[in-house]
């Protein structure tokens, strides 16, 4: 017999007791949980989402769409980036005020050309406010999972109020679990000292979101 | 009100100045009080201990000499909580043990109508300034069982503060375990007893005279850490606080 | 489990030393009241707390219920993702398992995201005996590792090492293992944590096989998620070329929506975050064109005693657990005795019901574990699937001191009664025995009563345990019943309140 034979007739001994007509899935859970906490309003949402960032040490920048590509060249100057990372489906004009050199995210690249890179850039999927949380699924304005963890700083652009949702539930409704998913709250950190907070493990230790809003014009 | 006083093995036999103190309690409140004589052990330490079915008999014997009172009250949140949450569970694993119904049908009528003594003052006599005067310092420990098993909640500590003449300080780390815990206590008594320790000495950093819980087993463990810490703090359990009176003070 | 923890001495042994030990003690109280009240912080914060913990104590329990339909719905979603799935009964199958996926690959090295399983199984053990070096790469793991010590807690496993104890471990062996700890480095978090990174970082770039856990394997679409902090995880399941998960079984929620529950409750109750820094979810490989990740992807479903634990209709529960140790967190013996006395990589509170039931109870640590609880009910209070710890303590209690029906590698035996518990065994039914009859106990309350002054507050032999630290209470001039009989329960003259103390 297979270990697979093996262990799923064992389950099926330990079920026992479990009646055939045992509450079916989609009765067996009650979801009284909430949708989403509170009634916030989509300005205040993206506020929420700024400060829960924020409090978990990632940099919050507020810009408009006008105003990013100049946000994002003086990101990349300040932290005196002379390479960044751009996924190939970023929006060109994001980069126009910037001469930093990019650096394309291909397949061919190994890890340590990838350490060598001074920044990323990239868009997210979505932002979730009551955590914090920006989510990365890998589409092209994303790029691989990897260009986004070896490198030090990231810049991560998030366009308010349409990809900012309030709650992990409507996280999930939105997302695709078929494609690879990073959740990020916050720069890397750890509690294994004491289990008190510590900001810089492995990931990259800058994080900086940019919440662009529509311009007005 | 034929109410029945459930005074538990260990008070009937180490502690009967609490059984005292809450018949004259009950008593000075209007409450009419019986001691049935057939009474011994709600059977918890067996069945914490792991000897259900040694606690089986014992329960049928509570029920039998129990069910015919309109309520029961006992001065222990450990026992209480044993009648109320262990009893429905020792019937349902008898179920499933192929056993039937009877243990759970015995032990039924019990079950809703067993009060541990702050909730039968706050929730039946709807009382909680019960008269009483009590001149000291009190720092209160909220035993576990009446804590998390019963959910007595602020129940003791409303009755406390209703109290003339008792000043009540707050007990740092209140709801963490003495470190009793029945059998708990011998069979790894290295920790019970550092359990133990730290309680007191939070209990001492209040400056309080008077360490006050609801439950004399938690008291005897505390206790007897105290008199062997030398702390000069007094163990007392909260019948005898509420029972005290100007008249006729108690502690 | 881990051949670390063979021959562990029964918990109070073990617990006697952690006890007097002020260092740990320190290390422990401090780390555990730390986390207490930001647990407590993050949790208030959610008005729905009890909703979301109802809810995935249900979704635990279906899935339980339906195990073995879920588990076969996984296989196939994983496999049609372009995984392959494996199935080890028990630790050794794990092992051998694992070894063949990475000696096919032709290396020997891997890099490993901090697992439960594979800690339970003793896989790098089992791979250093093939030559194959695994170098853990979560922090705490880092420091158990360099300083060959063994885990204390599920999620700090060197929880019961302080700040400078790390900076002497990093100093002196980190050289050993790779890159050197930095000249001059200090005890502050914030160096440890730079000191690891750089340690690590030239075996994440270079790794070609990871290997992980999973905190949730999803049923209906094949997707494995893994929760963590310090981006080790991330380096781990997308750097390497080949990727080798060990999973235990009862690690399957049915859908999607279900991890919007453990989303929530998993980071607050572990870490008392709203959320932590990294998740990484993925489903089978990516195709060649995004190559995204790891190209070859294995799952290993271990049973390893779960589904022994499942066949019991109590103990059954512990199976829910999602790794969180709030429990730990709180357990006020934990909090004294330390992870090391429990003998298990799953201490505390969880691990006390955990062990004994994947294990079995018939080695002397295990038939202890049941015992290592006052029964408080702080670990049930703050579980965020709901196990109710000391329901199955005392079942377990059971087990060891009268023996009965369990389930050992799939096969129905009835256990005998532990040893040590005759006499016991012998004073609780004597003990039942005279608390039948209320005349034989008026009796030994009597004797008690009337040789009151020749009783000491201490006593010899057995009863040691209770008097080297408490005192006796004195023996009171008569029971309560007597008085109550003699004075018509306070009614007649002799009812006047009298000290007996």
């Amino acid at each position: 017999m297979s270990s697979r034979e093996l262990i799923l007739g064992r389950v099926r001994r330990a079920l026992a007791d479990v009646q055939p007509d045992d509450t079916p899935y989609e009765q067996a859970v009650p979801r009284g949980y909430l949708r989403e906490h509170g009634d916030l309003s989509v300005e205040e949402t993206v506020e929420l989402l700024a400060e829960n960032l924020a409090d978990y040490r990632a940099i919050v920048h507020r810009t408009d769409t006008a105003g990013l590509a100049g946000t994002i060249a003086g990101l990349l100057a300040a932290h005196g980036s002379s390479t960044v990372l751009v996924p190939p489906g970023l929006p060109q004009e994001w980069l126009a005020a910037t001469e930093t050199a990019r650096v394309a995210d291909r397949v061919e690249s190994t890890p340590d050309e990838l350490d060598q890179v001074d920044s990323v850039i990239t868009a997210c999927a979505l932002a979730i406010a009551e955590t914090g949380t920006i989510v990365l699924d890998g589409s092209p304005d994303q790029g691989r999972r990897r260009i986004t963890l070896v490198p030090d700083h990231h810049i991560c652009v998030v366009r308010v109020p349409d990809q900012v949702v309030s709650s992990v539930p409507q996280a999930l409704e939105r997302l695709d679990p078929t494609r690879p998913l990073t959740w990020i709250s916050g720069p890397s950190a750890t509690s294994d000292i004491e289990l008190d907070r510590v900001e810089g493990v492995h990931g990259p230790r800058t994080l900086e979101v940019v919440l662009v809003a529509p311009s007005v014009d | 009100m034929r109410v029945a006083l459930f005074l538990t093995c260990v008070n009937d036999t180490l502690y009967p100045d609490t059984g005292r103190a809450v018949v004259k309690l009950l008593t000075r409140l209007g409450v009419d009080v019986d001691f049935p004589m057939g009474q011994t052990c709600c059977g918890q330490a067996h069945y914490n201990t792991g000897y259900r079915h040694e606690a089986e008999p014992l329960a049928r014997q509570f029920s039998d000499v129990f069910r015919e009172y309109e309520a029961i009250v006992t001065p222990s949140g450990s026992c209480g909580a044993m009648v109320r949450e262990l009893y429905p569970r020792m019937g349902e694993r008898a179920r499933a043990e192929g056993r039937g119904d009877t243990l759970a049908r015995t032990l039924a009528p019990v079950v809703p109508k067993t009060y541990e003594l702050t909730e039968f003052l706050v929730d039946v006599l709807g009382v909680t300034d019960v008269g009483a005067y009590y001149p000291h310092t009190v720092t209160y420990h909220p035993t576990c069982h009446g804590l998390r098993g019963l959910g007595l909640g602020e129940r003791p500590r409303r009755l406390l503060q209703a109290v003339k003449g008792l000043e009540l300080r707050e007990l740092p780390g209140a709801d963490e375990c003495c470190g009793f815990g029945g059998t708990f206590a011998v069979k790894n008594s290295d920790v019970s007893a550092a359990m133990g320790a730290d309680k007191v000495r939070n209990a001492e950093s209040t400056g309080a005279d008077v360490l006050c819980a609801a439950d004399n087993s938690c008291l005897m463990h505390i206790g007897g850490t105290m008199t062997r810490l030398r702390t000069g703090m007094r163990p007392v359990h909260i019948a005898e606080i509420l029972a005290s009176t100007e008249e006729e003070p108690l502690g | 489990m881990s051949g670390t923890f063979v021959g562990m001495p029964a918990f109070p042994k073990a617990a006697h030393e952690a006890v007097h030990n002020t260092t740990l003690r320190g290390n422990l109280r401090h780390a555990t009241h730390t986390i207490r009240g930001k647990r407590a912080k993050a949790v208030m914060e959610m008005s729905d707390w009890a909703e979301l913990r109802d809810a995935g104590k249900r979704i635990k329990d279906h899935t339980l219920r339906h195990l073995d339909r879920y588990l076969v719905q996984l296989e196939e979603s994983v496999t049609a993702a372009g995984g392959t799935v494996h199935w080890a009964a028990d630790a050794d199958e794990a092992n051998r398992i694992v070894t063949y996926l990475v000696k096919a690959t032709g290396e020997s090295e891997v890099v490993k995201v901090k697992s439960m399983a594979t800690q339970e199984i003793g896989l790098n053990e089992a791979l250093e005996a093939e030559d194959i070096h695994a170098y853990e790469t979560d922090l705490a793991e880092l420091i158990v590792q360099l300083g060959k010590d063994r885990p204390s807690h599920i999620l700090v496993p060197a929880i019961h090492r302080n700040r400078g104890e790390i900076r002497d471990i990093f100093a002196r062996e980190m050289s050993e293992w790779g890159r050197p700890a930095p000249e001059g480095l200090t005890d502050s978090p914030a160096e440890l944590a730079e000191a690891a990174r750089l340690h690590l970082r030239e075996k994440f770039l270079r790794a070609k096989v990871g290997v992980s856990g999973a905190n949730f394997m999803v049923a209906d679409t094949g997707t494995l998620v893994v929760v963590e902090s310090e981006g080790n995880g991330r380096m781990c399941l997308t750097l390497p070329e080949t990727l080798i998960s060990v999973v235990g079984i009862e690690k399957i929620v049915p859908t999607w929506q279900d991890l919007e529950v453990f989303l929530q409750t998993l980071p607050r109750s572990s870490t008392a975050e709203r959320m932590n820094p990294y998740t990484s979810t993925w489903t089978g490989t990516t195709d060649s064109e995004t190559a995204d990740g790891p190209s070859t992807f294995h799952l290993v479903l271990i049973d390893n005693g779960r589904t022994d634990t499942l066949a019991d209709e109590v103990g059954r529960q512990a199976l829910r657990c999602i790794r969180c140790s709030a429990c730990l967190n709180v357990c006020p013996v934990y909090e004294r005795a330390g992870g090391h006395a429990y003998g298990s990589v799953y201490p505390g509170p969880i691990g006390a019901i955990l062990s004994p039931q994947l294990r079995g109870t018939a080695s002397e640590i295990d038939a202890s574990l049941p015992y290592a609880s006052s029964l408080c009910g702080a670990c049930y209070e703050v579980c965020p699937v709901a196990i109710d710890i000391p329901e199955v303590l005392v079942h377990l209690r059971e087990r060891v001191a009268q023996g009965g029906p369990a389930t050992e590698k799939g096969n129905k035996v009835v256990l005998k009664p532990a040893k040590g518990h005759a006499a016991e065994r012998a004073a609780m039914r004597a003990a039942r025995w005279a608390l039948s009859h209320p005349g034989a106990l008026r009796t030994g309350q009597r004797l008690a009563s009337r040789t009151r002054r020749l009783h000491p507050r201490t006593l010899p032999g057995p009863g040691k345990a209770w008097s080297a630290s408490r005192d006796l209470p004195a023996v009171p001039a008569e029971p309560f019943r007597d008085w109550w009989q003699r004075t018509n329960g306070g009614r007649t003259n002799g009812g006047k309140q009298e000290g007996t103390k």
